[in-house]
């Protein structure tokens, strides 16, 4: 195949993705002129597996993509066909959006935005081979011969590198949805040097909507009220499509015992590691076969198709037994299979290769971002494909690298468990892997990250001087509350007594009558009117802020001991198999890691506090030789 | 952790008139305003820096007063370690000054690791880039050996307890994440703040009953009560006194129904014991007969390690016998004195009566044996694993200062519960229990979570 030069760039996107796509529109939103290469220009923001965006972690990580200047939130606000905030009933902390995406009108909708952006340029190609001199990334090499030059290169390969379908025991080269798989790539990632592993995952049937008998199932609306992802959005879509609630049952259960022979997950003929998170119908059997019924619920794709994901019944069993299958659970006893469920394996590089930038460190300009990291999950993607365009960007640009810490963001969490723990199993974000997640809330992502987002280029003016008004508002109004005096009078008193408190003794600052569990910021609000009408969401942050300050203020003072362990930075060039004190355990995870900070290497498994102390120790030793006396 | 405020015993433990706690760290001051209160009422952080001031100090959830003090205090950066430091001047002897220990745990500093004092010296610019490599060998060494006490303890009782603790945490926080993360499988109760409140508040009874009663914790607060029995002038009382001369006892006169009974502390290789009834000895040797037999009896069965005398230069009595018959189920080692005088005793028998217990032949008269029965001693209580030392008291402060963390912590979120906060707040605090629970057994595998989490229960989409 002859060559040609194609073009310059400074950033190159291998992939139009979850990943590719924020990539890609950071990276043109920084300054950098960046260029999109894709498979398929069709296949923009594809949802290969469920129809749906957000959820408890997931929603608070679109929520600060968003705040961050990223592009999911305000799609999916403009293609959802449901809306529902989740854990409603709990605390503050846990609240999250999730939203059903109609996949085609998100799809439609994230290529009008990139192709809209300025600096960014969209190219169906095949990415083949990197051009690598001196040990960095200089460009790439498409199927077609064409030459792209480039100053930092992102790779978002999502499960297309030597991606393969399986299902029964038919087993062939693609990509997910029968789309062509990436092989040379991989062949050129594996030359050069970088070390993969192969992971696995699958999706249910789609069935035909006209064909489901939907009195036999429980309808799932979505909220009443109206919700968005973004902080820009200001149009609520009212018109909603509600999901369905089934359950599998005894029969089948007893279909998959039966085939389970069949299965290529039971056969051996599957290698890759699949998640814990997202188990096929076979393993939810097989290991809790005490169980009696599983959950499946009925999510429409869209609202110009009828075509409805099963969600629950991802599955790698022959057609025919998924057929069987199908006919076997209430409501779906007609039902027309459209599409056959499947299991993907995939290459996936050990994502401990990679600075928390998401820059590789054996070839420097490279960074990849999404699946090919080993994570599962669009929002997990998205998030890390922001921050690999924000700091390709940045590096092209001579601006500061960023990274979000675990106290800053779910996305800082994300990437720090990912560069420096790795992972052995498709990775999926769950609050519990957050330890301030009382700081990581749903409702304070802009608090959080606004500002950042501000400072690189990613947010605009106009919509950070909104950002500081309401800022403003927030804690003019709690300062307010704090300084406000309740008089015990009969209003007061009725009004505690009807939320079931008990009655004034004497006066009382309205914040403190707000932290009685029983008061809302509404009531407090009734006795001490203000001319100043505030936004729920103002509200909503001045209840929290006020009602769990003790809580705030632990998490707090514990991010302050982690900044200060963070602040202690490792040189990039120390040698750990010179410092003798070390274990050898320790020695070798730091030399693979080889974390940036103290904080970062305190979080390995096997560097223990000890090693962390003899590591102390020997870089203020390096420090102080430097220092001539 | 680093830059936090940590506080160790800074004297050699169990001898000198006076001992010194000393703390090094950002809330040194802090933690010793909480714990001081001088005559005048001042406070320390209002103090010229390098000064030194009287008081006492008080445990500050009870305002009970503790010791009698001497508090120097001095500012960063003219110190040691060039952070803020406290000296706690208090009296000298274990007891006290693991009670100013323990105090100044509870009130927030963490328990030094060895040679950290000089490791952050150094790390601040205190001490001179030679003696770095110095300080890389200590941590490395020390901390060799406390994991060995770690893995120790890791098999005993204490760690089968909290192990047990801590899984029952582990299936509410379990059973919480998955309310969170998958609001809508269907297929697990829901946490409500009672079943949070139960569980959290049978674990503070556990930590409760374990700080009270582990044997750890219990020593190191009162020491290990020792009583010394044995027929009239078989030599309890030179016994007494060599173990007292030895080590440098503090005779203490506590409060109770009989103020006669007077006991005194001795270090013995790092065993901390507490004599019981010395007085009782030194004046009628014979503690049956001066207590009456129902209370020896209870005094001997509250005894943790009992010293059974024995005169080598007679036979076996009856009354050596029923003795025998009464110390059968306890900890006790016989000490057969006056081996300078020729032996009538059978001490074959006497070892068929003693079984696996460990025999020691002394002349206290001619101060052979002595060292022996100390061997014994710290053999028997470190179970013959743990080189008697610093090393034992670090590792035990270590943990009642975690399971004091851990009582804060789960009062924290019993309070919670009570005041209606919702329950995934509630999880905070009870996470952070199993959390510190997990550092005292050296189990901080940050996994458990959501191996639990899938194993229990069936997830995913």
């Amino acid at each position: 195949m002859p060559q040609y030069e194609a073009g310059t760039f400074d950033v190159i996107v291998v992939g139009a993705g979850h990943a590719g796509a924020e990539a890609a529109l950071a990276s043109a939103r920084m300054g950098a002129k960046t260029l999109v290469l894709t498979m398929n220009l069709d296949m923009i923001a594809f949802m290969p597996c469920n129809p749906s965006i957000g959820g408890p972690a997931k929603g608070i990580v679109v929520r600060e993509i968003d705040a961050l200047g990223g592009a999911m939130g305000r799609v999916i606000d403009k293609t959802h066909i449901q809306m529902r905030m989740l854990n409603t009933a709990k605390g503050p902390a846990v609240r999250a959006l999730r939203a059903q995406a109609d996949k085609v009108l998100y799809q439609q909708e994230m290529k009008r935005l990139m192709e809209e952006e300025k600096n960014l340029t969209l190219h169906q190609g095949i990415a083949e081979k990197l051009v690598v001199e001196d040990g960095k990334v200089t460009g790439l090499i498409t199927q077609v011969g064409g030459i792209y030059r480039a100053k930092s290169v992102v790779i978002t390969t999502g499960t297309f590198l030597r991606g393969e379908i399986i299902i029964g025991d038919l087993r062939y080269s693609s990509g997910p949805n029968n789309q062509q798989p990436s092989i040379k790539l991989a062949e050129n990632l594996e030359e050069l040097g970088f070390e993969t592993v192969r992971f696995k995952t699958g999706t249910p049937p789609r069935v035909n909507s006209n064909s489901i008998d939907y009195s036999k199932t429980e309808i799932q609306p979505g909220d009443e009220e109206p919700r968005a992802f973004s902080y820009e959005t200001t149009e609520f879509i009212m018109d909603q499509l509600p999901c369905w609630l089934t359950y599998t049952n005894e029969k089948t259960h007893q279909i998959i015992d039966e085939n389970l022979h069949l299965s290529p997950m039971y056969s051996g003929m599957i290698k890759g590691t699949g998640p814990r998170y997202c188990p096929s119908i076979e393993d939810k059997v097989v290991r809790f076969n005490d169980k009696p019924r599983h959950q499946i619920f009925l999510e429409p794709e869209g609202r110009n198709t009828r075509e409805v994901y099963v969600q629950g019944l991802s599955t790698s069993l022959p057609e025919h037994v998924q057929r069987k299958l199908l006919e076997s659970i209430p409501g779906l006893e007609k039902a027309e299979m459209m599409r056959a469920g499947y299991a993907i394996e995939y290459d996936a590089i050990v994502p401990t290769q990679l600075w928390p930038t998401l820059e590789s460190k054996q070839l420097e300009n490279l960074y990849t971002a999404g699946q090919i990291n080993g994570t599962s999950g669009y929002e997990e993607a998205a998030g890390q494909g922001l921050m690999a365009g924000i700091n390709a960007a940045a590096k092209v640009l001579g601006k500061e690298e960023v990274i979000l810490s675990r106290s800053d963001a779910y996305i800082g969490v994300l990437i720090d468990d990912l560069v420096t723990k790795g992972t052995n199993e498709p990775y999926r974000l769950l609050t519990s892997r957050a330890e301030y997640r009382l700081l990581l809330r749903h409702d304070n992502a802009d608090m959080r990250l606004t500002e950042l987002g501000h400072k690189i280029g990613m947010i605009s003016d106009e919509r950070y001087a909104k950002f500081l008004a309401k800022k403003d508002r927030i804690e003019v109004e709690i300062k307010r509350l704090r300084g406000m005096m309740i008089k015990p009078n009969d209003i007061t008193q009725q009004l505690i007594r009807d939320a079931g408190g008990s009655e004034l003794k004497d006066g009382i600052r309205a914040a403190d009558l707000l932290k009685r569990p029983e008061m809302t910021y509404d009531m407090i609000a009734q006795l001490t009117a203000s001319e100043v009408e505030l936004e729920d969401e103002v509200k909503e942050q001045v209840e929290i802020h006020i009602k769990y300050e003790g809580y705030i203020e632990k998490s707090l003072q514990q991010v302050a001991k982690l900044k200060k362990m963070e602040d202690k930075k490792i040189p990039e060039n120390i040698d750990y198999h010179s410092i003798s004190g070390l274990a050898t355990e320790a020695r070798g995870k730091l030399a693979e890691v080889r974390p940036l900070s103290i904080a970062q290497a305190s979080r390995i498994s096997g560097v223990n506090p000890a090693d962390i102390s003899i590591l102390l120790v020997y870089i203020e030793q390096g420090r102080i030789a430097k220092i001539p006396s | 952790m680093e830059f936090d405020t940590i506080a160790a015993i800074s004297t050699p433990s169990g001898e000198g008139a006076i001992a010194i706690v000393r703390l090094s760290g950002p809330e040194a001051i802090g933690i010793a305003d909480k714990l001081f209160r001088a005559p005048s009422g001042k406070q320390l952080a209002t103090q010229p820096t390098h000064t030194i001031h009287y008081g006492h100090l008080a445990d500050p959830w009870t305002e009970e007063v503790v010791e009698e003090v001497m508090v120097s205090f001095m500012k960063a950066p003219k110190t040691f370690t060039r952070e803020d430091v406290i000296e706690i001047n208090c009296h000298g002897g274990i007891v006290s000054v693991n009670r100013v220990l323990a105090l100044v745990l509870r009130a927030g500093a963490r328990l030094a690791e060895p040679g950290e004092f000089t490791k952050r010296a150094f790390l601040n610019g205190r001490i001179d880039l030679s003696q770095a490599e110095a300080v890389m060998d200590l941590i490395r060494a020390k901390t060799d050996r406390a994991m060995d006490v770690a893995l120790n303890q890791m098999e005993g009782r204490l760690s089968k307890l909290i192990g047990t603790l801590r899984q029952a945490l582990l299936e509410s926080i379990a059973q919480m994440e998955v309310n969170i993360d998958y609001p809508e499988y269907d297929d697990v109760e829901e946490m409500t703040r009672p079943i949070m409140l139960e569980k959290a508040l049978w674990v503070r009874s556990e930590i409760d009953k374990l700080l009270q009663t582990s044997s750890q914790g219990k020593i190191l607060r009162e020491g290990l009560s020792t009583v010394i029995v044995g027929r009239p002038n078989v030599g309890k009382s030179s016994l007494l006194n060599s173990l007292v001369q030895e080590n440098k006892a503090i005779v203490t006169e506590i409060a109770g129904t009989t103020r006669d009974i007077i006991e005194e502390y001795v270090n013995v290789r790092g065993v901390p014991l507490r004599l019981v009834d010395t007085a009782g000895i030194r004046e009628t040797e014979d503690i049956v007969e001066r207590i009456g037999v129902e209370r020896s009896r209870k005094v001997l069965k509250e005894a943790d390690l009992i010293l059974y005398v024995l005169n080598y230069s007679e036979a076996l009595t009856e009354e050596d016998e029923r003795l025998f018959e009464a110390v059968r189920d306890m900890d006790y080692i016989v000490v057969i004195n006056k081996t300078d005088l020729p032996q009538k005793i059978d001490l074959d028998y006497v070892q068929q009566l003693a079984g696996d217990k460990l025999l020691v032949t002394t002349s206290l008269i001619e101060e052979e044996g002595i060292d022996q029965l100390e061997e014994a001693i710290a053999e028997l209580f470190f179970e013959g694993q743990i080189e008697a030392g610093d090393m034992t008291y670090v590792s035990n402060a270590r943990h009642i200062a975690l399971l004091h963390q851990a009582h804060q912590t789960i009062s924290d979120a019993i309070e919670a519960a009570d005041l209606d906060v919702p329950v995934d707040m509630i999880q905070i605090d009870v996470t952070r229990t199993w959390e510190i629970l997990g550092e005292i057994i050296g189990d901080t595998a940050d996994d458990g979570l959501l191996n639990q989490l899938f194993s229990q229960f069936c997830l995913g989409k």
